[in-house]
């Protein structure tokens, strides 16, 4: 299995490449080979979560004898965890629904082969980013999916939508240079940018406290901000909603997670460091910004009638809940974050795509225009309320479980208030969407809307089977899935007074034969 | 010193530019000198006073080339990042020109969407 670990991202990378060779001679050829390698990835990703296999592998590993005397492999260091592998299970699960949906739904677009391109560009970057071992590999592979999402998001080259990419690209730059930034002090301090000998490094005190501070905000402020955490939410509500459907459920649904949660989790839980000097303040900040995304996200929702600004905002909310979870610092609390990061991808992809089927079929994407829908689109009606009852948190679908461990971490790592406010937000994300439901999906049908049909099969199974695996979710969480979750939260932090991974992920990249 | 302080000037130049200038272009200018500022405090990273190349010549002193040669890795990791650097350029300068064969005008508080 791990020989086969860096297909993760030569795979969508050859897809990439591919689509734009075909572009002029065979433009319809360009969906199937993302397609068929989305699929490929999809296979890969169930076997890497079956197996269960964890490891580091080295792409390139050229045995070098240096004229200096010491032998060292120079590669690229990818790590395959239980948390790597529930991420690109995620990534390959929510593309396929997305490509599917896209294949339809593109129609009306010019440049296809592009929008594939740079697609399979967009998978890369993540599964890169969810896979690398070295801090620089971490910004080159956030920083080709960002520029992929940039290009994704003016793809309708209307006035709105070009202005919220140019928006996006200046604050999504100037996050990436204070990413940089953060690496090159890191670096200027300890000569390291190996992500396990960093967090080495850090752990033995060879970082100044001063230092590790800064160095702690840049990447806070740079991955906060492609998390899309308040204060830095700003470019989420015009970007998300200003691109295509599918564009908008993959930017949603994976990349805040990709890039903004998973990076976090990694640098502040592997790198600098919970239990270290700054642990205290870094749980603080986590929870002060959580609960900050998790009430204002919510609030900003409440008052929307644009379904997909609703939607963005409500994302916000939803990555408080995981902030907050994350700044418990314990492993249930991880846990917890972690699923419902993996929850918030399955039905906030789904509603961003059935919000494109909506604005399809009503010409509209203002809730109070819409209504009825449910009596002429019934596929579309099925998943959609699916999704809204998993991100309200009904039980049994998903949503309802991680936002209960949620509350249990919380309450039981002693922050009754933090659990308070997030039991509140549940609530008020319940009012937002009994709202979506009552005013776009049943009561009167407008007479304008009446001769409307569902939209093609293409369109609506992706949605329904996003739906699906949300109540699979919650089903099956009891009954293994608990376990799987579990294993990616004790990757970053295990279930003890001391953390023991940090320690575990030292020894198996380092077991792979590469000295620090 | 000096040149980390250019550095930080560089740094606050950039986004004084970025975020005070309503003129887009101005605005693509100014993320582009914070870019150079962060490569510029990478290289510097890597620097020795008196230092030389890092190119390894076939029987020179080993010691000697350890201790004086300038850490390469940091010249990497800039040609990276200047790499990427120029294809945001090139994505920034053609969503400007987008904008100008929209709007007539480069003038942020001209547009619709854009407020921040």
């Amino acid at each position: 299995m791990l020989d086969l670990v860096p297909l993760f991202v030569l795979i969508p990378l050859g897809a990439a490449f591919a689509c734009l060779l075909v572009k002029k001679r065979a433009p319809a050829v360009a969906p199937w080979l993302s397609l068929v390698s989305v699929v490929a990835l999809l296979g890969l990703a169930i076997a890497g979560v079956v197996q269960g296999t964890s490891g580091a592998a080295i792409a390139g590993g050229w045995s070098l004898e240096t004229h200096l005397g010491t032998s060292f492999l120079p590669g690229i260091v990818l790590v395959f965890d239980g948390l790597s592998a529930m991420f690109l299970l995620l990534v390959a699960v929510v593309s396929t629904a997305v490509l599917l949906f896209g294949l339809r739904y593109m129609d009306t677009y010019d440049g296809r082969p592009l929008y594939y391109a740079l697609l399979s560009l967009l998978i890369a970057g993540m599964n890169g980013a969810v896979l690398a071992g070295d801090l620089f590999n971490l910004y080159v592979f956030i920083e080709i999916a960002s520029i992929a999402s940039y290009a994704l998001v003016a793809f309708g080259t209307g006035g709105r939508e070009i202005e919220a990419a140019f928006k996006y690209l200046m604050l999504g730059a100037v996050a990436s240079s204070s990413i940089l930034l953060g690496i090159a002090v890191l670096y200027a301090s300890t000569g390291l940018l190996n992500m396990a000998d960093l967090g080495a490094a850090i752990a033995a005190g060879q970082v100044s406290e001063a230092t590790l501070l800064a160095v702690a905000t840049l990447f806070l402020a740079g991955l906060g901000l492609k998390a899309a955490m308040m204060p830095f939410h700003a470019w989420l509500p015009d970007a998300h909603p200003s691109a295509p459907a599918p564009i908008s459920a993959m930017l949603s649904g994976l990349l805040i997670k990709t890039l903004g949660i998973y990076a976090l989790v990694r640098v502040l839980y592997v790198v600098i460091g919970m239990d270290g000097v700054l642990g205290g303040s870094l749980q603080t900040l986590l929870l002060v910004l959580g609960c900050l995304s998790m009430v204002g996200g919510v609030l900003l929702a409440l008052g929307q009638t644009d379904l997909k600004r609703l939607l963005a905002y409500s994302s916000i909310s939803q990555m408080g809940f995981v902030l907050v979870a994350l700044g418990t610092n314990t492993w249930l609390g991880v846990a917890a974050g972690i699923y419902h990061a993996l929850n918030h991808a399955l039905f906030k992809s789904a509603l961003f795509l059935s919000a494109g089927s909506l604005e399809r079929l009503t010409g509209t994407r203002d809730i109070t225009e819409m209504g009825g829908i449910a009596r002429v689109a019934p596929a579309t009606t099925l998943g959609t309320v699916g999704a809204s009852l998993s991100i309200a948190g009904v039980p049994p679908f998903n949503g309802f479980w991680s936002k209960l461990l949620i509350l249990i971490a919380l309450f039981s790592a002693g922050l009754p208030v933090v659990g308070a406010i997030a039991a509140a937000t549940a609530v008020l994300t319940l009012v937002t969407f009994v709202k979506v439901q009552h005013k776009a999906l049943f009561g009167a049908l407008p007479e304008r809307l009446k001769d409307i049909k569902d939209v093609p099969a293409s369109m609506s199974l992706p949605v329904v089977a996003l739906a699906l695996l949300c109540l699979l979710g919650g089903l099956l969480w009891p009954l293994g899935l608990q376990d799987i979750v579990g294993d990616a939260a004790a990757s970053v932090r295990t279930d003890a007074k001391t953390n023991l991974a940090p320690e575990q992920y030292r020894t198996m990249v380092h077991s792979e034969g590469r000295q620090p | 010193m000096i040149m980390y302080a250019l550095a930080a000037v560089l740094f606050g130049v950039g986004l004084y530019g970025l975020l005070v200038k309503r003129h887009l272009l101005k605005k693509v200018l100014g993320l582009l000198i914070l870019e150079h500022a962060v490569n510029l405090f990478l290289v510097e990273v890597g620097y020795i006073e008196g230092g030389t190349p890092p190119i390894r010549i076939e029987g020179a002193d080993a010691a000697a080339f350890v201790s004086n040669a300038v850490d390469p890795v940091p010249q990497a990791l800039v040609l990276t990042s200047i790499v990427i650097g120029l294809g945001l350029a090139m994505l920034m300068v053609a969503l400007t020109l987008r904008i100008y064969e929209r709007y007539g005008s480069l003038d942020a508080n001209r547009m619709s969407e854009l407020k921040g």
